[in-house]
């Protein structure tokens, strides 16, 4: 269970996270929404510890992120059960794809042999649906959804317990995003795992929640099941969700 | 008190960076002495820094051996001292010359192409991306790099050093007519051991000071491509300035009687 309380953040004079509070029940797939800028990749890197929450509590299964010190084994540890996808991918480009998907098996605490760690890769590519004959290809060389796929193949690789999307589908086609939205859908359930969703493209949130929380101003708006979603009664969800300009979120910011 | 304040702002500015280098400078360092380390990372980087540096420390070297030889020369001739060329190349070479540019090549091939290529991780969200896998940008990417050219700047420099001397062999004998053995038998008379370790000991430290700039100004990197751009820049400026004030230092220090 990951639990943010009371989760500030601020840079410089600009105030981000203004009291977040979020509760993510164990295996279930929370989906954040919200509009550009609302800090929704910062609630998710402060979970990751990649940022340094200014004030309040994060918790992984009751244990306190913000105590982790750089570099410890407990913080290597702690990472060790998270995998993540990155908005861009953030493949490395001075290695292979199979060397990237395998990134986790070929060095630390879950080193294992060369031709192990390359079987697991591919066949993690397989899982994405890419064929053996990519593995040895570079990420230069892929299209913008294919490196998506070898990402979400990356993430998955050291089956992890917790997975974190950060905007799944930006920048995909339509149908790119369906083929996404169905793998990030069955890996979590085949996986069992809990994840963590990013985005603002509303299919997406219905393909992968169970539960959606929506950000707004620094702090959550609305959090609930998918079902109840399009009845919350809150008028910043239901303009989010029609995609309307009228309505009390400002559309100059 | 506009102008104080603006002043007051830009050496606090200064301060608070040489801070945050020397805590960077110290941090890698740390890395050195606490595992995991990552040896297939070092190899790339001697490879990178070490061998695909060999021409350009060759072809800067030459030429200015050569120069140096025709202005000693020249300049000898007012007072018809013009036999010392082989004995002042020796010493400019090896003194000053050779780690000095080889250390300002090191700094425009190597600190901007580190600087470029770790600002362009941070920038694509890859440094995130180590964090998450577990593994410490500063071990996998900062340590490697600072170690593999601080290890092998000593060994570019000796080359250039003998390429340089090479230099002024070549126009010595072939353009202001010395005898080949007479100019080589002076060379090596005159250069003393500690004349070498001093200039190898410049080297390794230039290196360090080269790489260390290109990561430090890669990891703090802006966003964007102007972000990379003027990380890049600031990692030269910054590293070629240090390497003129650290030889300067180091001359004082090694010497200065």
């Amino acid at each position: 269970m990951i639990e943010l309380r009371d989760v500030h953040k601020s840079f410089g004079p600009k105030q981000v996270l203004r009291g977040v509070d979020l509760t993510i029940e164990r295996g279930k797939s929370m989906v954040i929404i919200g509009g550009s800028g609302t800090g929704k990749s910062v609630t998710l890197k402060c979970v990751l510890g990649l940022i340094e929450a200014d004030t309040g509590l994060v918790t992984v299964d009751g244990q306190d992120v913000t105590r982790l010190r750089q570099g410890s084994s407990e913080r290597d540890a702690f990472l060790a059960r998270f995998g993540m996808l990155f908005q861009g991918g953030a493949l490395f480009d001075s290695l292979s794809v199979w060397q990237n998907v395998a990134f986790r098996l070929l060095r630390g605490s879950l080193k294992k042999p060369k031709e192990e760690a390359r079987e697991i890769a591919i066949e993690k590519l397989r899982r994405v649906g890419l064929t053996p004959d990519v593995a040895d290809l570079f990420p230069a060389e892929l299209s913008g959804g294919m490196q998506k796929r070898v990402g979400l193949a990356r993430a998955i690789a050291a089956e992890p317990e917790i997975i974190f999307f950060d905007e799944p589908t930006t920048g995909l086609d339509p149908i790119m995003s369906g083929v996404i939205n169905e793998l990030i859908r069955e890996i979590v359930v085949e996986m069992g795992a809990t994840a963590m969703t990013i985005t603002h493209d509303m299919t997406s949130v219905r393909a992968i929640a169970d539960d959606v929380a929506m950000l707004h101003g620094g702090k959550i708006r609305w959090t609930g099941p998918v079902a109840e979603m399009d009845a919350s009664g809150d008028p910043y969800v239901a303009q989010f969700i029609s995609g309307s300009a009228e309505g009390p979120i400002e559309t100059v910011r | 008190m506009s102008l104080l304040a603006a002043i007051g702002r830009v050496v606090l500015g200064f301060l608070a960076a040489i801070g945050r280098v020397a805590l960077f400078a110290f941090e890698t360092v740390s890395h050195l002495f606490r595992p995991p380390y990552y040896p297939r990372e070092v190899a790339h980087a001697l490879l990178q820094i070490g061998y695909f540096s060999l021409p350009v420390v060759g072809l800067t070297t030459i030429f200015t051996g050569g120069a140096l030889a025709l202005q000693i020369y020249a300049g000898g001739a007012r007072f018809s001292a013009e036999a010392v060329v082989p004995q002042i190349v020796a010493i400019g070479m090896v003194r000053e010359l050779g780690p000095v540019l080889v250390g300002l090549m090191i700094a425009a091939r190597v600190t901007s192409s580190i600087a470029a290529e770790i600002a362009t991780m941070k920038v694509t969200e890859q440094i995130d991306a180590l964090v998450t896998l577990s593994t410490n940008p500063m071990k996998y990417l900062t340590l490697p790099r600072v170690l593999a050219a601080t290890l092998v700047m000593p060994v570019l420099v000796a080359v250039g050093n003998i390429i340089g001397i090479m230099g002024g062999y070549l126009v010595g004998v072939n353009r202001l007519g010395f005898n080949a053995g007479t100019y080589l038998r002076n060379t090596i008379d005159f250069l003393e051991p500690s004349d070498i370790a001093t200039s190898l000991a410049k080297g390794a430290v230039f290196g360090f000071l080269a790489a260390l700039m290109g990561c430090y100004f890669g990891m703090r990197s802006g966003r964007g491509a102007q972000g990379v751009g003027r990380a890049t820049k600031s990692a030269v400026v910054a590293a070629s300035v240090l390497i003129l004030a650290a030889n300067f230092l180091l001359t004082e220090l090694f010497f200065a009687a």
